[in-house]
């Protein structure tokens, strides 16, 4: 567990959330080590929606789970909000919103979205304001004394990033949140989910392998590379802030798309 | 399988009110019920049919086949008692003696009770109380369950007088050493059952909790332990069944004073089959009652906690 992140205060610089600088990390499995992150270097600014892209194997959602402090890296420096990554967990400075819902099936929707709020030991009265203004973004008023399997897929996802945003994270890390939803259902949540970036000014770390999702959402796409996993372009979005899925058809659009594409297709060996 | 399951795999038409009464649950019980009854029947008169030609050869006495059948389900001491033997002993028992009696099996019947219910309480703590010290600690896990797994090994049948004698030793008799044995019996279960569940969480729940730096304690009670409230409950009916048998077993060696247990042991003294036999059917419905009591604490929890709804 060598992560120096010390000389961090030293370049604290308060635009900066996530810095990391050749970061690797290998699992060491049965069948020998596994180079999940090989010197992956990031940088994400304050406010930027930054997607991670990228076939499977290729470290995008691991490097999501060390920013998060749920995976340690082997080598390399990361600092989250100028902290370790572990102390900025203890200080909850990120909420994460994971593949699958991952909602409490015995506590309706409302209890499910307080759980983090009850860990932090607010008091009734702020909880419910929190649950009642989160369900209100999501635009799940009216479903609080509901049970998750009476909800469909897209608004248990939608209830989970209530429950992350109820933290008031400035930062928020995002792993393929809407890959399980079938495409109408996503176009949607994706539309839902630019609007609230928008309004709120958060910082967003995306991890997703859907080309339209990571142009149509990010101001930046990274695009990574499997065996070992590590970053093989970072793509600058000219698109506005503001936009709105028509957007889909303009030739910047399509024009991005194919970059993405491109990056995707020389990093990947065909084996197969 | 349900009423409702059944009743959808009907054909298309839809079906009257006589097929939807052959599919329902009622139905199916008392037709089990019917068929073990007839069989018994049968069964009583070839069992008990040895006994009554010798007397008959004995005595002298030449019968037709009604009466020799009749004759059959009426012997004193049969081999395998009628079950309206069984029902008149019941009845006679319960209701025409006072519960206080020595003779009423209501009195017997809570002697036994009483020590089931004790020994199901400790017993659901310490296993609950152990599965959490299981799932904390790994090297408990590897230390306690091997322990825990070969005390279910040794036969209860050979511990129970030990256990009963040892406290005698120390004056402590009645309750407390059939409770002991029933706890015995009853921990095993529950620390099995909820090691599982408290392990049931699945991995993205654990990481959840830990994205919001939640303390053990919260993971404890905000997770592990409302996840594993339906294992707790499986456990439990597993559990107060195996109360009670360790309730009755432990019955046996106090030298038959009161409880099932006694009677049983009573009966089989003097050859009393139909004591027998009704000590045991009290016995069988008492644990029918005691495991449906659980199941009914089950719907009420799981209803206040919206598990139910899973």
């Amino acid at each position: 567990m060598a992560v120096n992140w010390e000389g961090a205060e030293a370049k604290t610089d308060p635009d900066t959330v996530i810095e990391a600088s050749r970061l690797s990390l290998t699992f060491t499995t049965r069948d020998g080590p596994v180079e999940a992150l090989s010197e992956v270097d990031l940088q994400v600014k304050r406010g930027e929606f930054v997607s991670l892209i990228g076939p499977s194997g290729c470290g995008k959602t691991t490097m999501l789970r060390v920013i998060a402090d749920l995976e340690q890296p082997t080598g390399g420096t990361i600092t989250v909000n100028g902290m370790s990554p572990a102390q900025a967990r203890q200080n909850r400075d990120y909420g994460y919103v994971f593949q699958a819902p991952a909602l409490y099936p015995w506590r309706n929707i409302a209890r499910n979205v307080g759980l983090p709020l009850e860990i932090m030991g607010l008091g009734a009265v702020e909880r419910e304001r929190r649950i009642a203004a989160n369900l209100d973004l999501v635009n799940l008023t009216g479903f609080e004394r509901k049970y998750p399997w009476q909800l469909s897929g897209g608004m248990q996802q939608r209830v989970s990033i209530a429950r992350a945003l109820a933290v008031e994270p400035d930062l928020m890390l995002m792993d393929e949140p809407f890959g399980a939803l079938d495409e109408i259902v996503r176009d949607h949540l994706n539309e839902q989910l630019h609007d609230l970036w928008a309004t709120t000014g958060k910082t967003v770390v995306f991890v997703t392998h859907s080309i339209p999702e990571a142009v149509f959402l990010s101001t930046r796409i990274v695009v990574m590379t499997p065996r070992p996993g590590k970053i093989h372009d970072v793509i600058d979005s000219p698109l506005d802030k503001s936009r709105t899925l028509d957007i889909r058809d303009t030739p910047e659009f399509l024009e991005l798309a194919g970059r993405v594409r491109d990056g995707l297709k020389a990093g990947h060996a065909y084996e197969d | 399988m349900s009423a409702a399951s059944q009743s959808l795999s009907l054909p298309p038409p839809a079906p009257g009110i006589f097929a939807r009464f052959l599919a329902s649950r009622f139905v199916a019980v008392v037709v089990i019920v019917a068929v073990i009854i007839a069989v018994w029947y049968v069964a009583a008169v070839f069992m008990n049919a040895q006994v009554v030609r010798d007397t008959d050869r004995r005595a002298g006495v030449e019968r037709t086949t009604s009466e020799f059948i009749a004759a059959t389900y009426q012997m004193k001491r049969p081999i395998l008692p009628a079950p309206h033997q069984i029902a008149v002993e019941v009845y006679e028992t319960v209701v025409k003696v006072a519960p206080d009696s020595k003779k009423s099996l209501i009195f017997h019947a809570w002697v036994t009770l009483s020590s089931t219910l004790a020994g199901f309480a400790v017993g659901t703590a310490l296993g609950i109380f152990l599965a959490v010290l299981i799932v904390h600690v790994r090297s408990l896990e590897l230390s306690l369950m091997p322990w825990i797994v070969s005390s279910q090994t040794i036969p209860i049948l050979a511990i129970a007088p030990m256990v009963i004698v040892v406290f005698a030793a120390i004056n402590i008799t009645g309750l407390v050493p059939k409770a002991f044995i029933s706890t015995f019996l009853s921990f095993f279960p529950v620390t099995v059952g909820m090691v599982k569940g408290f392990r049931s969480p699945e991995p993205i729940h654990l990481d959840l909790m830990r994205t919001y730096h939640a303390s053990g304690w919260q993971v404890f009670w905000k997770l592990r332990w409302p996840a594993a409230l339906p294992y707790l409950f499986v456990s439990m009916k597993i559990a107060i069944a195996a109360s009670l048998v360790g309730a009755i077993v432990a019955e046996l060696p106090t030298g038959a004073v009161a409880g099932l247990g006694a009677r049983l042991l009573t009966g089989s003294y003097y050859g009393q089959t139909i004591q027998i036999w009704s000590a045991l059917i009290t016995a069988s419905i008492m644990a029918g009652f005691l495991v449906a009591a659980v199941g009914i604490v089950q719907r009420l929890v799981v209803r206040d906690t919206g598990a139910a709804a899973r």
